[in-house]
């Protein structure tokens, strides 16, 4: 029965924002910053739901540091937490910050959990929670979602659904193992051979947790480990130990190979048999135990039959810079899934959206892109002409945008001296004559430097900027490079 | 996946990966690799640096050059090996036309990827003779 009364009941509102996550409550907080009426509908009953069931063995992967060269209270210190959402009052940044123990860099999964009550609650997010969408109708304007509350009629949508719906890869017999999501107690492996399908994040994190447990483990897959890449991503920590017991012929194996089926023994356990893809061979072996740590992927619902456009097998919508579906006009998803918009993936370097770091800043753009769509007055910070280069030079030191989304967000100032943020492929291809953006990049090799971008008519100027030791971008050299700029 | 067909079926059907066998495929087609662009949408950029190798997987793409184009890219053609390999900027534009589906080998990492895999290499070099067969008959 639909309840007409409360929080955000059923009815029409310019934007409708799906989700009670990070990404659903940083969107619903810009949102209300630009003043563009919106409601936010969850089936959770509280913040951050799936802070509640995973990581199941581990805490969270990206860092919150309690001290850093700057305030908690500063703009500059998001850099140095990067699970706390953002906000323009210092009551409502650090909220993370505020709860971690410091047993460890990463906060536990109830540090995280409490941060995201705090900023909502301190925010004054109002959450229409247990109302869960259930189908969705394409009209003329926009679009209505169906609830279990009643019906939402919408221009824009938001989807911050996290990518959450345990998902398995199309390997005959893989229906017999459990998935990740359904993973006991590591105490249940005590002495068993387990099989982990899957050599990512959260195969390696069941392979860590279960370390001081089980005989033996073996990991499989395809693709080898890339640990040249790991060398540089905070997610090493979950790869450590098994690799090096790999390595070390402990009892952990870690196998390229293609698998071929997989089937149940008379003992109940599990035989595999693949084909080793590095080393050619067929691979045949049985364990006790198996898992599928295959991944996740966005409950996108019926959002399939109205023609969504996906990548990585179908588990994450396809998105414009912007992060909007490319190929439903209003449908926009804030989140983790804000992943499924790559950017240009410089030097194979990816965006930081699938975490929160990165996607509490896109965000914010994305509301202000909802908020020009549907015709509201912004006001964008203005520079003038003095002003620019050392404003620039603050931003290369320390503006926490370009630090956290290297490569994917840039600084932009234009020629009338109004100065945003903007995905760097949108500045790309759609700047105006004279507009200057700045970037931080990385390479593969893990050097850090500042990359600048001008428009000249058609074309595009771009100077990468050298590394420096202490990542100090305010020095004459750079100074200097942006003053040719101008 | 597009058509319920997975990765690597698409690519099994491309003449660049007809030497490799399942397990090979299985190793390339990662879903992590694969991007995709909505009608319209700048894949590459002229100038820019720092891009990759890029086999398309479906769709139509346009190759231009202060907006002449040059080349139409379907289902099985590949761009961007030359910058990657020279190591220089991108000398044109690629512009999705329809929604566009590729897959991506990054630029860093091609050099490995076509060390792995000398038979892609090949296919790869018996068409770039072509092309630069076609651009002398053109001249000549």
């Amino acid at each position: 029965m639909a309840e007409l009364t409360g929080v955000h009941p059923p009815g029409e509102y310019p934007v409708v924002v799906v989700g009670s996550g990070p990404g659903g409550l940083q969107t619903a907080y810009a949102l209300s910053r630009l003043g563009v009426e919106h409601a936010i509908v969850s089936q959770d009953d509280s913040p951050g739901g799936m802070f509640r069931k995973w990581p199941i063995y581990q805490r969270l992967l990206s860092w919150t540091k309690p001290d850093a060269p700057y305030e908690r209270t500063e703009r500059e210190y998001e850099w140095y937490d990067h699970n706390s959402l953002i906000a323009d009052e210092p009551e409502l940044r650090a909220t993370v910050a505020a709860e971690v123990d410091r047993t460890y860099m990463t906060p536990s999964c109830s540090e995280m959990e409490r941060g995201l009550a705090a900023f909502a609650e301190r925010g004054g997010i109002q959450v229409r929670y247990g109302c869960r969408w259930e189908s969705t109708r394409k009209e003329e304007d926009g679009y209505v979602l169906v609830t279990s509350e009643g019906e939402y009629r919408c221009r824009a949508v938001v989807f911050a659904l996290g990518v959450t719906d345990p998902w398995k890869s199309p390997i005959p017999g893989i229906e017999e193992v459990p998935h990740y999501a359904e993973t006991p107690a590591a105490r249940e492996f005590e002495g068993k051979s387990v099989l982990v399908i899957g050599k990512r994040n959260s195969g390696f994190e069941i392979a860590d947790g279960l370390e001081p447990w089980a005989r033996q483990i073996f990991l499989v897959s395809p693709r080898p480990v890339q640990t040249a890449v790991l060398a540089n991503a905070t997610v090493r920590v979950r790869y450590f130990e098994p690799l090096e017991d790999a390595a070390w012929g402990g009892g952990t194996f870690a196998l390229d190979a293609a698998v071929e089926r997989i089937e149940r023994t008379e003992s109940g356990g599990y035989r595999l048999h693949a084909n080793g893809t590095t080393r050619p061979g067929p691979i045949t072996l049985e364990a006790d135990a198996a898992i599928a740590a295959t991944g996740f992927r966005t409950p996108l619902q019926d959002l399939w039959e109205l023609g969504l456009g996906t990548v990585a097998d179908g588990r994450i919508p396809a998105l414009t810079p912007y992060w909007e579906s490319t190929t439903l006009a209003g449908v926009y998803f804030a989140g983790n899934t804000m992943q499924g918009a790559a950017g240009l993936r410089k030097n194979g370097i990816g965006s930081a959206s699938g975490t929160v770091s990165g996607f509490r800043y896109n965000a914010r753009l994305l509301a202000q892109e909802i908020a020009k769509r549907l015709g509201h007055k912004q006001e964008w910070q203005q520079l003038g002409r003095g002003d620019i280069v050392p404003f620039l030079l603050s931003e290369l030191r320390g503006g926490p945008e370009i630090w956290t989304q290297k490569g994917y967000l840039a600084r932009a100032v234009y020629p009338d001296g109004s100065t945003g943020i903007v995905p760097l492929a949108h500045f790309l291809d759609h700047c105006e004559h004279g507009s200057i953006a700045i970037t931080i990049e990385m390479n593969q090799e893990g050097e850090i430097y500042p990359v600048s971008y001008v428009r000249a008519r058609e074309e595009i100027d771009e100077r990468q900027l050298p590394p420096h030791a202490l990542n100090d971008f305010g020095e004459t050299e750079y100074r200097a490079a942006l003053e040719s700029l101008l | 996946m597009a058509n319920g067909e997975d990765l690597v079926d698409t690519l099994r059907r491309f003449n660049l990966f007809a030497d490799l066998d399942r397990a090979q495929l299985e190793a390339i087609a990662d879903p992590d690799s694969e991007r995709s662009f909505g009608a319209g949408e700048r894949i590459l950029r002229r100038g820019m640096s720092g891009s990759g190798f890029y086999v398309i997987l479906d769709g139509e793409a346009s190759v231009t050059l202060g907006g002449e184009e040059l080349n139409r890219l379907r289902q099985g053609d590949f761009f961007g090996e030359i910058s990657t390999l020279l190591d220089e900027p991108l000398t044109a534009d690629v512009t999705a036309e329809t929604p566009v589906r590729v897959l991506e080998i990054p630029g860093p990492r091609l050099e490995a990827f076509l060390l792995s895999y000398p038979k892609v290499m090949l296919r790869m070099l018996v068409t770039e003779a072509r092309r630069l067969q076609e651009v002398l008959a053109w001249r000549s």
